[in-house]
């Protein structure tokens, strides 16, 4: 396999990764919005539900767009595609 | 003048720039204890800082085609992230959010995460590709993947339908706020916010726009956590409101099941003035289905990640590396105002409603509560009302009425802040709706001067024609926004949430396709634009006339049916007609690595 596509399969990799973690906090929680609602685990003291929708979910996606920007330079510093500072 | 030098000192510029603003709220503040009257103050405000902008507007004019147009590719990470949040942060966010949820509690916050979470699919799926391209515009990206005028043009009419839906909003916000502030009538109001738009971007282009943004960016998120915080102290609900408000969340809950939602007759209702609305549903709890939830929340994610006005803000980066950590440095920025819309509206609500506060108006006697300063002011200019229905002469929950806009214009002066918060927050509000109304409008002009005049109509047009165009268009635009805004046909947020739709509808499967799908061609896009975008219009048409609709999609959600046609006809029409070329192929490959050449050239 050539090293662009091995960058390519890397970087597909971190692709389903991050979308994965994103669904879970985009859609994949509020179909469960009563059950979060009920739970007993109240972050400061707020309704789950509640504070997923204005807090949580909002906070989980700005570390994971940091999170997701910081491998995806990892990876194309491995295969060399790294730009010149100057360019 | 903005030049090298002016970049490697951006932190030092704009920190003198935010001392100085803040020097005039404190100047402000003095003026108003020494006497000086509340219109004059709001005036100040709005004056001072839309002169700030036409000088930083003035000072960012150029005649060098890529700084017109991508701000000569070199505004710092950082500082893209903040003028892409005021860009993207309109009217609606600021002026619009907060009442939302205080009216529609769970169900209509979809639209946080909806909003927030579209930008891990912008910096996944396109941003930083993107970037490499090359691009001056969304549509150049198309015309030039898929090849072809039609796949140009059909990018073009996408983004001009969805556009233009967003930017008339944006101008009414900046006359709403306009006429209150300066005191003038709102049709006059809509040109004289049409005229400070201008002013920003005409001369400069992308250029001056962002450096305007930066700075609007500035403005506005003082004034929308500055009376947050004060109010959350004030009230004794906590100094950091964001983490300390659980037992005000709790307390309305249990005011709300006290007070029970009593439903008004049709004839009490229709003795309410038009656009206030009550509190009919509960401020915490799920109040509606998951799936209308979740179909919000998609539908706004792939919006943001359709829409070409935040998309080529990403254009103006240095590098693609630059363009990805932009898009996170964007989210914080915009996470700083969002997360704190909610806050507001806890706090807004509380204040009014809690008989043991001494700012709450439900138990007091109706004669007393119009008896208020506030009250007769907000009365007056439309945004509350307050009736006894049942004859007892009590407030009740149900008989007390408020305009969505109300929740921030208003809520400092209920909680009995100072004037100068207030001429504050119409300065914010006016920076939004203003920074969010330059992005699209520049979106609009030139996709139609770089894609439609240079690329279609007259492709030998010199620099310094095609600049001439490009302003002029903007200028063509800005008006008709303005005209249509004028008659006030629409609310600021519905149609805000349909330009999502619309962009949906036509371009994210193109768009994202277009890099992850090499097998992508021009017939299957156009078939994918022109399908995704005509069957979501039809089916929002249908809905709107009575159609009964399917699977929960409503009038808000209609991107749902526009999407999955655009990728079905996208993927049908590409398997049955001949795979791209070798040249393009070669091209997505060269795409999808940061390093190397962009696709097109620094000018083209």
């Amino acid at each position: 396999m050539s090293k662009q596509a091995q960058h390519w399969e890397k970087t597909k990799g971190l692709l389903f990764v991050t979308l994965a973690i994103w669904f879970v906090f985009s859609i994949g929680i509020f179909f469960f919005g009563t059950e979060m609602e009920a739970s007993s685990f109240k972050p400061f003291g707020y309704p789950l539900s509640y504070y997923m929708t204005c807090q949580g979910s909002l906070l989980a996606f700005v570390i994971l767009n940091f999170w997701f920007a910081g491998r995806q330079e990892k990876i194309d510093e491995e295969f060399g595609f790294t730009e010149r500072e100057d360019s | 003048m903005i030049k090298g030098k002016f970049i490697d000192n951006l932190p030092k510029v704009y920190g003198i720039y935010t001392g100085g603003f803040i020097g005039f709220i404190i100047l402000m503040a003095i003026a108003e204890q020494m006497g000086m009257t509340a219109k004059a103050i709001g005036i100040s405000f709005v004056v001072f800082t839309i002169a700030i902008y036409a000088i930083i507007g003035w000072l960012s004019r150029t005649l060098q085609m890529d700084a017109y147009y991508v701000a000569g590719r070199q505004v710092p990470t950082v500082f893209n992230g903040m003028a892409t949040a005021a860009d993207w942060m309109s009217g609606a966010s600021f002026v619009a959010m907060a009442g939302g949820i205080y009216f529609k509690g769970y169900g209509y916050m979809a639209l946080l995460v909806g909003w927030t979470g579209g930008y891990i699919l912008v910096s996944t799926l396109l941003a930083p590709y993107l970037r490499k391209f090359g691009c001056y515009t969304v549509p150049d990206f198309v015309g030039t993947r898929y090849g072809g005028n039609a796949a140009r043009l059909s990018a073009v009419l996408v983004l001009t339908v969805a556009s233009f839906t967003y930017v008339t909003a944006q101008i009414n916000a900046t006359g709403t706020i306009a006429s209150v502030a300066l005191d003038i009538p709102f049709k006059l109001a809509v040109y004289v916010g049409l005229a400070s738009i201008l002013l920003c971007s005409m001369l400069g282009g992308m250029r001056a726009v962002t450096w305007t943004q930066v700075a609007q960016y500035i403005v506005l998120i003082i004034a929308y956590l500055l009376p947050v915080f004060w109010i959350s102290s004030k009230m004794g609900a906590g100094f950091f409101p964001h983490l300390m408000l659980g037992d005000e969340v709790a307390r309305i809950a249990e005011l709300e099941s006290q007070f029970g939602f009593v439903k008004n007759s049709a004839a009490d209702l229709a003795t309410v003035p038009k656009g206030l609305a009550g509190i009919t549903k509960a401020h915490s709890s799920v109040n509606g289905t998951n799936w209308g939830f979740i179909s919000l929340a998609i539908c706004m994610m792939a919006g943001t990640a359709s829409l070409p006005h935040v998309m080529m803000r990403y254009f103006t980066t240095p590098s693609v590396k630059s363009a990805r950590r932009s898009v996170a440095w964007s989210l914080l920025f915009i996470f700083i105002l969002y997360s704190t819309a909610p806050m507001l509206a806890t706090l807004s609500k509380l204040s009014l409603i809690d008989p043991t506060l001494s700012t709450g108006i439900i138990g007091k006697s109706i004669a007393e509560v119009q008896a208020i300063d506030w009250y007769q002011n907000w009365n007056q200019a439309n945004l509350m009302f307050v009736s006894d229905f049942n004859g007892n002469g009590t407030l009740e929950l149900n008989e007390f009425f408020m305009g969505g806009k109300a929740v921030v214009l208003a809520t400092p002066e209920i909680a009995g802040l100072p004037y100068v918060i207030s001429g504050l927050v119409a300065a914010g509000g006016m920076a939004a709706a203003m920074s969010t109304a330059d992005g699209l409008v520049l979106a609009i002009a030139n996709a139609l001067s770089h894609d439609l005049y240079y690329k279609i109509i007259d492709p030998k047009a010199e620099a310094a024609k095609r600049l001439i165009v490009a302003r002029v268009l903007l200028v063509l635009i800005g008006f008709a926004g303005a005209t249509i805004a004028a008659m006030g046909i629409q609310g600021i947020l519905g149609s805000v949430i349909w330009a999502f739709d619309f962009a949906m509808s036509g371009l994210f499967f193109p768009l994202v396709l277009g890099v992850w799908w090499k097998r992508a061609n021009g017939p299957g896009a156009v078939a994918g634009m022109l399908l995704g975008l005509g069957s979501g219009m039809a089916y929002l048409i249908w809905v709107r006339n009575g159609g009964s609709g399917f699977w929960g999609i409503t009038q808000l959600t209609f991107g749902i049916v526009g999407s999955l046609v655009s990728l079905v006809a996208m993927v049908a029409v590409s398997l049955a007609t001949k795979e791209p070329d070798a040249r393009t192929q070669a091209m997505v490959d060269e795409l999808r690595i940061p390093s190397g050449k962009s696709i097109l050239g620094k000018q083209h």
